[in-house]
């Protein structure tokens, strides 16, 4: 094949004869005799005296890894087989996991010590560990999750579960009469109202821990950490003493938004404060050498630059606080029908419904209160999901939309400024602008 | 529009005249200014006071039984509010013991998987796991109780009786009413108990401890870890003498707060424990009691001193989380890593 090639090649007899320390390139077919003019011709290396040096793989798994962990996994299972069916009697799904882990760790220590010193064999051993942490953690959310929507299902697919509540619905009665849309309008009212009371203190109070480095700024930035572990049921209890006891007021949902309101607002104002925390100072210091004062700059700079990271902490806020049982429970009171009115009358929220559901013993209220617990998870993972997807980009990132409108947003002000005549001595113009 | 944005060019000083005087450094705060520094500060302090006036009125409703029952409401272990004797004694234990089950199960398991997040996981998986780890954080308490109580303790009851039986001599895992050589025990006797609430709490507390450990060995510094594995350390090694060394005060801290978040649990312990106030440490028996849990099925039962002794044992819970928030925030501030940490 080549030989035809080079018998047709008209350059064949002036080809240069072939330099003992160049390589030539054989690149795309074109055969050795056709010099390239225009590829590069590669010096040959002097030979290197020592044989070629492998390249050493540093990572993923040789043969000998991969045999020694199935042969410890097997030599596990059957072993745990044997301890659990004949020798303990120890009984569960749960045991089982317990026992055959910790006799597979023994078991791969001693296989690994056949070849390996003793470093390596601590070494696997840990990772082992490490991966069994990660995986313990894995399987109890999944599981957390999957049982809640698998037990919820036969109510979930019902549409008078979300349309009908059960203030006509005897508790014996099937699924398909009755529902927790009474929970669900409930949840939405004390949610909306929460979120009217903690989105402008908590981005307020975070610009505040920002904006002032005082002495009594850290000192709130202290006690916001201690209060979002502050146990929920002690919120509930504040309202329940000043609101409800103190003030005379009813159990309401709007007594239940305040409760809710404490629990969520340390979370918003910590996340925010760390999103704020992440603003450029040169942004920032760009707005003051302009001459804008301090709460323009927060107003028209910081905010804006951190609004994606500001959505996201108010929504995972929310995420905490829709779930909240505790508070809610000594506030809001309880009531089978729908209730829109956040001034009066008892108010329920998914949560509390689930609650009082699941205590019951007849199974129809059961699967009603799994599925206000779906349907709460499934809120709580879209919720999660929004603030995952808002969250992904980093501080002062805009999307292609947001920089298209903030250029408009120049040209607008440039405008602007031309029309006063501000900017009069510099030679200004939208060309240069734009 | 009095606070349209003023650009003040500099003036050129003329080369021949005089230098110019200094200026002025002091910012004038304008009116927009005054009224920011109002709004921001008294968010702040509205925090301030929702902390104060969680205790001063929590104080205020409590006085009434505190005052009837002195130091006996920390020693009585009954909550009998209409014959007048009640105390937390009993309940506090409760409380005490379903954290320490939750923190001593969630310890090694947070930190095992925050060292797999930094230390093992590709970075695929990494993302992933940290994703996972806070929805854990974000599924509500009220699912995490109905999935113990109708998943979880129908498999611990196994552990529990095979715990029973072998180690039943060990004072804490003693079961009055269970007899370790009829292996055919009802199984209630171990249902309800400390132990299964404190591995639901556990699983709660997980992700909180989880997340401040992840974020303090993120921190480690590149130099010293790659120092570690240049010296021929194996994966092991370096995180024995780097990461762990390095990273202490924010596995103490999120331990802690972990521990906070235990002691205040409610909605999950009371769908799990059945309520029972009696001094034991038996932890695999069936009943227990918490504060948050006693607050929670009493509240409506209960009026005026029975209620102010409610309101005194909410405040005791008050006091004992805020007293280990307060250390943990302390404890992450202190440690080498805590300067930049979020916690």
């Amino acid at each position: 094949m080549t030989s035809t090639l080079l018998a047709d090649d008209p350059m064949m007899g002036l080809a240069p004869l072939p330099d003992p320390l160049f390589d030539r390139p054989d690149v795309h077919g074109v055969p050795m005799s056709s010099p390239a003019p225009s590829a590069t011709i590669v010096p040959r290396r002097p030979p290197v005296s020592s044989p070629a040096q492998q390249r050493r793989a540093i990572r993923g798994w040789a043969r000998n890894d991969v045999m020694m962990l199935s042969g410890a996994l097997l030599s596990a299972l059957s072993t745990t087989v044997l301890l659990f069916g004949r020798i303990t009697p120890l009984s569960g799904q749960f045991g089982f996991a317990v026992v055959g882990f910790v006799v597979f760790l023994a078991t791969y220590a001693v296989i690994l010590s056949v070849t390996e010193n003793r470093p390596a064999v601590i070494d696997r051993v840990v990772t082992v560990l490490l991966v069994g942490a990660a995986l313990v953690a894995v399987i109890a959310v999944t599981s957390v999750v999957f049982f809640t929507l698998w037990r919820g299902k036969d109510a979930l697919w019902r549409p008078n579960t979300y349309t009908s509540d059960m203030s006509q619905t005897g508790p014996n009665e099937g699924l398909d009469k009755g529902g927790i849309g009474h929970a669900i309008v409930g949840t939405l009212i004390v949610i909306a109202l929460a979120l009217v009371l903690t989105v402008p203190l908590g981005v307020a109070c975070a610009v505040y821990l920002n904006e002032k480095a005082t002495r009594v700024a850290g000192f709130v930035r202290t006690v916001v950490t201690a209060m979002t572990a502050l146990p929920s049921i002690v919120a509930g209890l504040l309202i329940l003493s000043t609101w409800i006891i103190i003030l005379h007021h009813e159990y309401s949902g709007l007594a239940a938004a305040f409760a809710v309101s404490i629990v969520m607002l340390p979370i918003i104002i910590r996340a925010a404060d760390v999103v704020l925390r992440l603003v450029p100072g040169n942004m920032r210091e760009a707005a003051a050498a302009l001459g804008a004062p301090q709460w323009r700059t927060v107003w028209h700079v910081v905010l804006p630059t951190a609004r994606s990271g500001l959505t996201t902490s108010v929504i995972l806020g929310v995420a905490r606080g829709i779930g909240e049982t505790a508070p809610v429970l000594l506030t809001a009171g309880f009531t089978n029908s729908i209730n829109v009115d956040p001034l009066k009358g008892n108010m329920v929220t998914l949560p509390l419904t689930a609650y009082n559901l699941i205590k019951s013993p007849l199974p129809s209220q059961v699967a009603r209160g799994f599925a206000a617990a779906a349907v709460l998870i499934l809120l709580v993972l879209i919720l999660f999901i929004i603030a995952r997807v808002l969250g992904g980009r980093p501080v002062g990132q805009l999307s292609k939309r947001q920089a298209r409108r903030a250029a408009a947003r120049s040209l607008r002000d440039l405008a602007r400024c031309e029309a006063h005549g501000r900017i009069a001595g510099v030679a200004v113009s939208s060309e240069v602008a734009s | 529009m009095t606070n349209a944005i003023t650009t003040t060019l500099p003036r050129v000083a003329d080369p021949g005249t005089s230098a110019p005087a200094a200026r002025d450094l002091d910012s004038k705060r304008g009116f927009g200014d005054k009224v920011f520094d109002r709004m921001t500060s008294a968010s702040g302090l509205a925090v301030l006071a929702i902390m104060l006036a969680v205790g001063l009125f929590l104080a205020i409703e409590a006085r009434q039984a505190l005052s009837k029952a002195g130091w006996s409401f920390f020693t009585t272990a009954q909550w009998e509010t209409g014959r007048g004797t009640f105390g937390i004694s009993a309940i506090l234990l409760g409380t005490v013991l379903i954290a320490i089950v939750a923190v001593t199960v969630a310890t090694p398991i947070s930190l095992g998987a925050a060292l797999f997040i930094t230390e093992v996981a590709p970075t695929w998986v990494r993302s992933t796991m940290i994703a996972l780890v806070d929805l854990m954080a974000a599924v509500p308490s009220v699912v995490y109780g109905l999935w113990g109580l109708k998943l979880l303790q129908g498999q611990v009851v196994g552990v529990s009786r095979w715990l029973n039986t072998w180690f039943g001599w060990i004072p804490i895992f003693k079961v009055n009413g269970a007899d370790p050589k009829n292996p055919l025990t009802n199984a209630t006797v171990f249902t309800a108990s400390v132990f299964v609430a404190g591995l639901v709490v556990a699983m709660m507390v997980m992700p909180i401890a989880c997340v401040v450990m992840r974020q303090v060995f993120s921190q480690v510094p590149v130099g010293e870890r790659e120092g570690a594995f240049a010296l021929g350390s194996t994966r092991w090694g370096m995180i024995r003498v780097v990461a762990l060394p390095f990273g202490r005060g924010g596995i103490i801290g999120g331990t802690m707060l972990g521990l906070g978040r235990a002691l205040g649990e409610t909605i999950a312990v009371v769908l799990i424990i059945s309520p029972r106030n009696t001094i034991t440490a038996h932890v695999l028996e069936a009943g227990t009691n918490s504060v948050s849990a006693l607050i929670a099925t009493r509240y409506n039962e209960e009026s005026g001193l029975g209620l102010s002794g409610l309101f005194a044992a909410g405040l005791v819970l008050f006091g004992i989380t805020l007293f280990i928030n307060f250390t943990a925030s302390w404890f992450i501030s202190r440690s080498r890593s805590g300067a930049s940490s979020e916690a």
